[in-house]
């Protein structure tokens, strides 16, 4: 039991979410989670006005429960599966983040962004919603998220997935060394 | 029932393992766009390990799912400007809030109201790519 309550180490995780994306071939549908995005707007009517969410979303109603199990785990692994252990962060990113004024893990979310003391400033209210914009314009520009891309997608030897999964880093890196240390 | 609940279950794993391997956490992804760390680069890479196998079996003993029909891999339509900009639009966005779109949902379940503001965000991000499609470069 110890060894499910404390964190998990990444050939176990990464084996479980490769067997994620084959039981789902095997259930005859494709890992691809943002798709749900998608859904979710056709699914408060953007369909009528813009053609893009004009599809048939009950097809993926599948993929809405895939959601719903998701959020259930995080509730499960915080509540039941968790022994309290600390994010074991490199003591190089904890002096790095240091620097931007986010302090070493007390919780697995650095408390300086993701608290509501943060969350209700107007400051944290734009960089939440929009680095959430990005992600979801990104991902749908993009064709696919990480679970789409690459994972699915470079197991698949897609070439598109691969350039896909090169603009991850050209975004990621430029925004972690270059934009970040702007915001904060 | 069981057409329902396999899906869920399987998004309860998910939800499980990518709080356990801490793929949801903020500072792992900021550790691995620093290069300081091989955790989620181990990650990924195994399960892309674990998948290309199953997907060459899949291909080659042309397998087929549990309702019998064979299991078709739709290859990507080719482009670069597509894949690249959009990537990296994504790019910025996953290392700002340190969630990609699996992970925010995980994160909200774990007891991260203030999830919601970034879902919010990505539901926003979504619609504007639907409304600006037809004019940017695919």
């Amino acid at each position: 039991m110890d060894y499910i309550l404390a964190p998990w180490p990444w050939h176990v995780s990464g084996a479980i979410i490769g067997l994620i994306m084959i039981l789902l071939l095997f259930f005859g549908k494709s890992f691809g989670f943002s798709a749900n995005l998608r859904t979710m707007c056709s699914m408060a009517g953007a369909g009528k006005s813009v053609s893009f969410f004009n599809f048939d979303w009950k097809k993926q109603s599948w993929n809405l429960l895939f959601l719903v199990g998701a959020v259930i785990g995080g509730l499960i692994a915080n509540t039941w599966l968790s022994d309290g252990s600390v994010v074991d962060i490199s003591e190089n990113t904890i002096r790095d983040l240091s620097s931007l004024g986010i302090s070493a893990p007390t919780e697995i979310q650095p408390t300086e962004i993701f608290s509501w003391e943060f969350a209700s400033s107007l400051k944290g209210i734009l960089f939440l919603v929009f680095g959430g914009f990005l992600v979801g314009f990104g991902a749908r520009y993009a064709g696919g998220c990480t679970s789409g891309h690459a994972i699915s997608g470079l197991s698949d030897l897609q070439v598109p997935s691969l350039i896909a999964v090169v603009g991850f880093f050209i975004g990621g890196l430029l925004m972690t060394h270059i934009i970040l240390p702007l915001i904060f | 029932m069981l057409k329902f609940l396999k899906f869920i279950i399987a998004g309860l794993l998910f939800g499980i393992v990518m709080t356990k391997s801490e793929a949801i956490s903020w500072f792992r992804i900021q550790e691995m766009f620093r290069f300081q760390s091989f955790h989620m680069y181990g990650i990924i890479f195994t399960a892309i390990a674990v998948g290309l196998i199953a997907v060459q079996l899949i291909k080659r003993l042309q397998l087929r799912d549990i309702g019998g029909n064979p299991i078709i891999f739709n290859p990507k339509d080719m482009s670069i400007p597509r894949y690249l900009i959009g990537g990296t639009v994504f790019g910025l966005g996953w290392a700002m809030t340190g969630a990609c779109p699996g992970p925010m949902f995980v994160n909200f379940g774990y007891g991260y109201g203030m999830m919601l503001l970034i879902i919010f965000g990505a539901l926003i991000g979504t619609l504007m790519y639907g409304v600006l499609r037809a004019k940017l470069p695919h």
